[in-house]
């Protein structure tokens, strides 16, 4: 039995997760292991004059301490962002610089300040504890639109005013003419609140120098090995990449968080070779909401223009971002290419203009998380259809639709250029599994409850499948984002796929296997896929912005190509046989038409055997390649959301929310259903659950799950979904990638549909039951004259 | 330190450890029994759920100490033998989980609140499920396959006698 592509087989690799025996970095334990703990800044801005570890030192089991300029000293580098910027008016972006151990300044609650190695982890926490820091506090800046102000709290000496970049895109002068011209105008305040990523499993690193052989390992939480070791070779001079080996194991979720090079694992690498022990470092809950970069974090202003006819004849945005203290590796490139050039959403807009104004603040970095950028483009312009379509009185799904781009490819305004798409199509399936006709019934039904029950929409489109290498590199990337891939067939005819991408919950060891089963007719069984050693692959990067699917599948499929030009050389040669009248089907070569025909483990014999092979081919059946999509890919979906409000108590629940998405070619739906069912329950999470506080210190109030709430079981529904696919036309198999669509669609949703139930857009994220009864509370009270 | 003998997985375990040595720390340290998860330090996330004399317990709120003499069943001890438990075999079918960090205390939650129910003779419906789940943090499923899968499992452990994997 095979399982190819669109069969809905069940996960290889489960049974060890379900029986207990996942293997995630810290499980693992290594000879000669030692434990380390941080030491952190403890206020959000401060000189540290002085770091006093006698006290530490003296302790039991305590084997070293190290501070920031015991990393300087022996040469290992500042942490570097991926992307550079140019402000609009061509000057460089201006970001601070940010040590792995601080030197001079700590600039956020969490910022490392030293290491502490004993042996064991509560000797290590113990000792960190008692390290003494000579620090004087100075004013700290905690919101994005407070950084630009006259007078705040500097950042970095280096970042005047602490504005990394002025980014803009789009044409100022068309756009503001077309909306001098609109008859109508639609303006919205928007904050994207601040979230934390949260993966379930803290981040951890085991590192271990061998001095025998002056070589390096490190056991990671990371989405992307490879990168990582190639970072810490080349930018932080840890080792260079042939004496640095990289193990990501099992990796238990990562929405972005686990993209990045942290100083923790820096530091762990360096101790051990100073040390000579292995290092470990596991983080806490508290830690990773101190320390894993967050997400979002957008203010906004934005403006758009009707014709009389509900068309949209302009857009404007103006966006300030938080990326916190420094800038992280995706930090620069999130709240701009990846933001803005999603402006046009579904829509064919002839206009669109926008800046966007990157500051440093006294905050932990923020970086991409599970949608990057894409979520705030669709938040934005979703949340101004909605009310735009109430301010002009018109049905809001027609309002969408009157404004649906329908021609493909499809140029916008704002770079991308958009490859296929059906957005009709998925609005009507949409529609109809949410019942829309039925919901004046169901809304009637509710109010006789003394429920207030609503219902919003949202249409998005993200760009995915990260993506044309010189496309990036010409807007100012660090790296090419291809993927690679290798397919090695065994003499018995089993299969390895090696791959550069990474998984971390999305199943690769299941849906790359599936790709040979389809392909060669072996059994998903007899496929292994290996990932996550830079030992193993030997190079490849990693996975995040829903790109394995149309990336690092698209290599596999390259490779498999070249596999089965070889096998089928071979059996034509064996069959005596035309190549073209050989057929692949069942796990056999058959010659079309007759009763000849090999097995597919008898061609892998063959190819090894080498007995009786065409003249000059090399004995073997292995081939690899690399797949350099040529644009980004384009997921596209409707998402319809309905609440039910307790008026007395804002108490708010999602009662009902549907999603129908275009994600092109599926491989695996029972996969894709259980992406969409996590990320729309992580933008719910957004909408009405999750926000990051800092006080006006800059202490993180939200600092532990006490305090910052996240989704749980009884908090969402189980979910109606339905799908329309337009394959991808730039991919072998017309994928589009499905990982984050579900947190980019999901909030402008939920929002539309708690102020289409309360009657007031007064209403900013997240929607808890005080937010949601204060609006409705303001909406009620008159206004008094002043 | 303390001595300290607990019958884990049907086998009897003794260690000195100090009087501060939480139960998951037991497990993942001095048993080296790795599929008991430590996801938060609040006992928020219920990523250690085990059972601790047949009821579900965070491992993360125990003290080592304290559970002298208990019986102990952590995620690798409900199989029997290479036949999964059906919690485990439902979960696997309806594809309840993903990363699979959170997955053993899901799946020891699930077992202990089908027995509970079972026992008590009340429905266990889907809003009892998702009740029931609070204690329990998952990042990546959305839950609505946990749900499916806790669903099914329970019909086929309603077949089973009570308790019979433990």
């Amino acid at each position: 039995m095979t399982d190819g592509i669109g069969a809905r087989a069940r996960r290889k690799e489960d049974r060890r997760f379900i029986t207990g025996k996942g293997k995630y970095t810290d499980d693992i334990r290594v000879e000669n292991q030692a434990y380390a703990a941080f030491v952190r800044c403890p206020v959000a801005h401060a000189r540290i004059n002085g770091v006093d570890a006698s006290a530490a030192l003296a302790m039991e089991g305590v084997i070293a301490v190290y501070t920031g300029p015991d990393l300087k000293a022996d040469g290992i580098g500042d942490i570097i962002t991926g992307w550079a910027i140019t402000s609009k008016d061509g000057s460089p972006m201006k970001t601070g610089v940010w040590s792995p151990l601080v030197t001079e300044y700590g600039r956020y609650v969490g910022d490392a300040i030293a290491i502490v190695v004993a042996e064991t982890q509560s000797q290590a926490r113990a000792a960190a504890e008692t390290v003494e820091l000579d620090f004087e506090e100075l004013p700290a800046v905690v919101l994005a639109d407070r950084a630009l102000e006259e007078g705040a709290a500097q950042v970095h000496d280096n970042v005047p005013g602490n504005l990394i970049y002025t980014w803009e895109l789009g044409d100022e002068a068309k756009t503001d003419a077309a909306m001098a011209n609109a008859s109508h105008v639609t303006e919205l305040d928007i904050v994207n609140n601040r979230l934390s990523p949260n993966a379930m499993e803290p981040r951890s690193a085991v590192a271990v120098y061998d001095e025998a052989e002056d070589h390096y390992t490190l056991y990671t939480t990371s989405q992307n090995p490879h990168v990582a070791r190639l970072v810490l070779s080349a930018f932080y001079n840890v080792a260079p990449e042939h004496k640095l080996r990289v193990i990501a194991p099992d990796v238990g979720g990562g929405f972005g968080s686990k993209i990045y090079i942290y100083p923790e694992e820096i530091a762990c690498l360096w101790a051990s070779m100073k040390t000579g022990r292995s290092v470990k470092w596991t983080s806490e809950r508290g830690e990773a909401f101190l320390t894993d970069a967050h997400g979002r974090d957008h203010v906004t202003k934005a403006k758009m223009g009707f014709d009389n006819e509900g068309r949209i004849v302009a857009f404007h945005v103006d966006t300030i971002a938080n990326l916190g203290a420094y800038a992280s590796l995706f930090a620069t490139v999130t709240p701009t290419y990846l933001y803005g050039t999603l402006w046009s959403g579904q829509y064919d807009i002839p206009a669109i203009y926008g800046t966007v104004r990157a500051v440093h603040t006294n905050t932990v970095p923020v970086d991409a998380y599970r949608g990057a950028g894409r979520p705030e483009a669709t938040y934005m312009i979703e949340r101004v259809m909605e009310v735009a379509a109430r301010e002009m009185r018109m049905d809001p799904a027609e309002l969408r639709r009157r404004n649906f781009i329908r021609e493909f490819p499809y140029q916008t305004q704002v770079i991308l250029q958009y490859d296929a798409g059906d957005f009709d199509a998925i609005l009507d399936k949409a529609q109809a599994a949410a019942d829309v006709a039925g919901f004046p019934a169901r809304r009637a039904e509710a109010e006789a409850r003394g429920r207030l029950r609503g219902l919003g929409y949202s249409t998005f489109i993200e760009a995915c499948g990260l993506a044309p290498s010189a496309a990036v590199g010409s807007l100012g990337a660090g790296v090419g984002l291809w993927e690679s891939a290798e397919v090695r067939v065994n003499p018995v005819g089993t299969v390895e796929i090696l791959t550069g991408a990474h998984s971390h919950g999305q199943g690769h060891e299941t849906t790359f296997a599936q790709l040979v089963s389809d392909r060669f007719g072996v059994p998903i069984d007899n496929v292994q896929v290996v990932h996550g050693d830079t030992d193993k692959v030997q190079f490849g990067m990693g996975t995040y912005g829903s790109r394995s699917g149309p990336v690092g599948m698209s290599a596999v499929m390259k490779a498999l190509d070249k596999v089965e030009a070889k096998a089928r050389k071979i059996a034509a040669h064996t069959l005596e046989a035309a190549e073209d009248d050989l057929v692949i089907e069942n796990g056999e070569v058959k010659v079309a038409g007759t009763d000849r025909k090999m097995g597919w483990h008898e061609v892998a014999l063959a190819a090894y055997t080498a007995h009786n092979l065409p003249e000059g081919l090399e004995p073997g059946l292995k081939e690899g390649a690399f797949f350099d999509p040529v644009n980004f890919s384009f997921p596209s979906g409707a998402l319809i959301c309905e609440v039910e409000v307790d008026p007395e108590t804002g108490v708010t629940e999602v009662v009902q929310f549907t999603a129908a998405d275009d994600f092109g070619t599926i491989i695996n739906p029972m996969i894709v259903e259980g992406q969409v069912h996590g990320g729309v329950t992580q933008g719910i999470g957004q909408a009405m659950l999750e926000r990051v506080v800092y006080d006006e210190d800059g202490q993180l109030v939200t600092g532990s799950y006490m305090d910052y709430c996240m989704p749980r079981a009884d908090d969402v529904p189980s979910y109606v979904l339905d799908h329309h696919s337009t394959p991808s036309p730039n991919n072998p198999l017309g994928l589009k990638g499905c990982g984050e669509a579900g947190a980019i669609g999901a909030p402008p949703a939920v929002i539309n549909a708690i102020t289409d139930a309360i009657g007031t857009e007064t209403l900013q994220m997240p929607a808890t039951p005080q937010a949601v009864w204060q609006a409705l509370a303001w909406a009620r009270t008159p206004v008094a004259a002043e | 330190m303390t001595k300290v003998t607990m019958t884990v997985n049907g086998r009897p375990q003794t260690r000195d450890v100090p009087d501060t040595t939480l139960l998951s720390d037991f497990l993942r340290e001095e048993l080296r029994l790795t599929g008991t998860h430590v996801g938060c330090d609040t006992s928020q996330c219920g990523a250690c759920v085990v059972h601790v004399d047949g009821r579900a317990v965070k491992a993360c709120t125990a003290l080592a100490v304290a559970l002298d003499g208990a019986e102990v069943t952590t995620i690798e001890g409900i199989a029997q033998g290479k036949e999964l438990h059906p919690m485990q075999t439902a979960f696997n079918d309806h594809h309840g989980l993903q990363c699979g960090f959170c997955t053993p205390g899901m799946i020891m939650t699930g077992i202990d609140m089908v027995e509970r129910y079972k026992a008590s003779g009340l429905p266990l419906t889907e809003e009892a499920i998702r009740h029931e789940l609070e204690g329990n943090i998952c990042r990546c499923t959305g839950y609505h396959n946990i749900v499916r899968a806790i669903e099914d499992a329970a019909q086929k452990m309603q077949a089973a006698p009570a308790a019979a994997a433990e």
